[in-house]
């Protein structure tokens, strides 16, 4: 029987090793070519250009990506936390299980609905809004993903929360603060390492995400401004690998923005168990 | 167990037969050969904007000539004619008209569809009819408004498809705006640009023909409409012709001709149709 559990535990061993080979494999001639500094921080992507030398730049697409996240992680972190204090600490049970019900079905909803949803609502608004030619917006982008990462760090900030040991908030209550003072200056301080694994996750789901990002960011390679349309790393393999010709330099280049994203991925992935282990040393002290 | 043996025996006989039957009717300068008789691989390469079409054309041929097996190999038009000029491939594929270096070293364009790319607006849009100076001065961002063009005072959202699809690299060249386009947004697929158009009143988009329906308004092109009919005889001014291409005095194998025959003959046409550009002949 323990064959058994160690074949089906190696098959997932085999399946990161595959893909991270194939990927660095498939990834790196492209880089090899365009050369790494010309490849991460050229500022142009034209790939099919005929009229001039093809231009392989990613730096739009990082920095698209980059600050994509983090204007997720900015609005959706702060609501995301409080709806986690009023989960944990504040709400009354009856109340609490509807809105908890709410935040799982919305960490259900297919990313493809939200974007769908993003398109036909959010974008023409935004449109209207600002008095855009077209509301497709790195804007509209940061929206859908602060609202696709809440169900994320909501859960995960309300265990870390809730895993505060009792007394220290019946301490502080008993020294005179309020409940309010008590929750942000003793119970929130408590959880932070539990808290900054919930907003690493939610950067994990950010930055990895295409379908929703594909359907309201524009998807022109420009370089990223709050308004205009833009491309993330995801979006730019997903929008471009169906019609780049096989073996051409473009396709190969799409590999590589594979691989720097399974690279930044597999970086917050590893900070998020460096949190997550000392979390779960500071919860036992 | 010598039930099976019969069959295998059987079989065997019969594909000998078969084999024999092939290699005794395939004399040289025989022509006009009945379809089970021509055999072999055709091999395509070049444009892939024709992609569809050749993969339509090849299968609709293979269900006629079991025997033969179209490739398509997409290179580029550039590629694809230069492959048959040194023989590598038997048929080229572009799509756009030969260049006079290529008819010059001997290549013969055989058209064989058209493409006609529509400009489409929303239907809200007031304006029906653009210059083709016009529509590069809107994708090159020197129009931003749509007063510019006679329509109402909106900014232009110029929509388009993503860098490597044959549409746009068709669009640009046509229009004569090759890498000089500035788009609001991009989309992977036509139905995508399509379903953009339609639901904003500042865009504006192009797409094949047969893609074209009724939740976008079709402009005009310098007065003509896109059809069938003036793509087909060379009205309406952004299209180009998809074409496949020999060589001169190099003899084709049977099967090719056979294929090249079959695509460019009117039984193709609802094919070539179905892949979503104007047959050129019948």
């Amino acid at each position: 029987m323990h064959a058994v559990f160690l074949v089906c535990g190696l098959i997932a061993v085999a399946f990161v090793l595959l893909i991270t080979v194939y990927l660095i494999a498939s990834g790196l001639p492209a880089i090899m070519q365009v050369g790494l500094g010309n490849f991460l921080f050229g500022a142009v992507w034209e790939p099919t250009a005929t009229t001039r030398e093809p231009s392989f730049g990613i730096l739009p697409f990082l920095l698209t990506s980059i600050y994509g996240t983090a204007g997720a992680v900015v609005l959706g972190v702060p609501l995301g936390f409080f709806t986690a204090v009023f989960l944990a600490k504040a709400a009354p049970p009856k109340l609490a299980a509807v809105v908890r019900g709410a935040v799982e079905l919305l960490a259900g909803i297919p990313s493809v609905v939200y974007g769908l949803v993003g398109m036909l609502v959010l974008v023409p608004l935004l449109r209207e809004a600002f008095r855009l030619p077209a509301g497709d917006s790195l804007l509209a982008a940061m929206l859908v993903l602060a609202v696709m990462i809440l169900p994320s760090i909501i859960s995960v900030a309300e265990t870390a929360l809730r895993a505060v040991p009792r007394e220290y908030e019946e301490a502080s209550l008993a020294l005179g603060a309020t409940e309010i003072e008590t929750y942000f200056r003793v119970t929130a301080p408590a959880a932070k390492s539990g808290i900054a694994a919930a907003v690493v996750l939610g950067v994990g789901r950010a930055i990895g995400e295409a379908m929703a990002v594909l359907m309201v960011a524009g998807n022109v390679a420009n370089m990223p401004s709050l308004l205009t349309s833009v491309k993330f790393l995801t979006t730019a393999i997903a929008s471009e690998m169906s019609y780049a010709a096989v073996g051409s330099l473009q396709r190969q280049a799409l590999f590589s923005i594979g691989l720097v994203l399974f690279l930044f991925i597999m970086l917050i992935n590893a900070l998020l168990n460096l949190l997550l282990k000392r979390g779960g040393k500071g919860g036992r002290g | 167990m010598n039930k099976k043996h019969l069959l295998a025996f059987f079989t065997a006989t019969v594909l000998l037969l078969t084999l024999a039957g092939c290699t005794g009717t395939k004399e040289p300068g025989e022509s006009n050969m009945p379809s089970a008789t021509v055999a072999g691989t055709v091999n395509t390469d070049g444009s892939t904007s024709m992609e569809k079409v050749v993969k339509a054309l090849g299968e609709a041929f293979s269900t006629e000539y079991p025997s033969v097996t179209v490739n398509y190999n997409g290179s580029g038009s550039g590629a694809g004619v230069e492959s048959v000029l040194n023989g590598s491939t038997d048929l080229g594929l572009a799509s756009r008209s030969l260049k006079e270096e290529e008819t010059a070293s001997g290549a013969v364009a055989h058209v064989v569809a058209l493409d006609g790319v529509v400009i489409v607006v929303n239907p809200e849009n007031t304006v029906s009819d653009l210059t083709v100076e016009q529509i590069a001065g809107i994708y090159t961002g020197e129009i931003k408004n749509w007063s510019e063009v006679g329509g109402a005072d909106m900014a232009i959202a110029a929509y388009g498809r993503e860098a490597g699809s044959g549409t746009r690299s068709a669009f640009e060249e046509i229009v004569g705006i090759k890498d000089a386009c500035r788009y609001a947004n991009e989309y992977s697929s036509t139905g995508d640009v399509i379903g953009a158009v339609s639901n904003n009143p500042n865009a504006i988009g192009y797409a094949s023909l047969a893609a074209v329906n009724d939740t976008v308004k079709a402009l005009k092109v310098g007065g003509v409409a896109c059809t069938e009919e003036t793509v087909r005889s060379g009205e309406y001014a952004i299209q180009r012709p998809f074409v496949i291409i020999t060589k001169e005095d190099v003899t084709l194998s049977t099967a090719a001709e056979a294929f090249l025959s079959y695509a460019l003959s009117a039984e193709a046409a609802p094919v070539i149709t179905a892949a979503g550009v104007v047959p050129a002949n019948g």
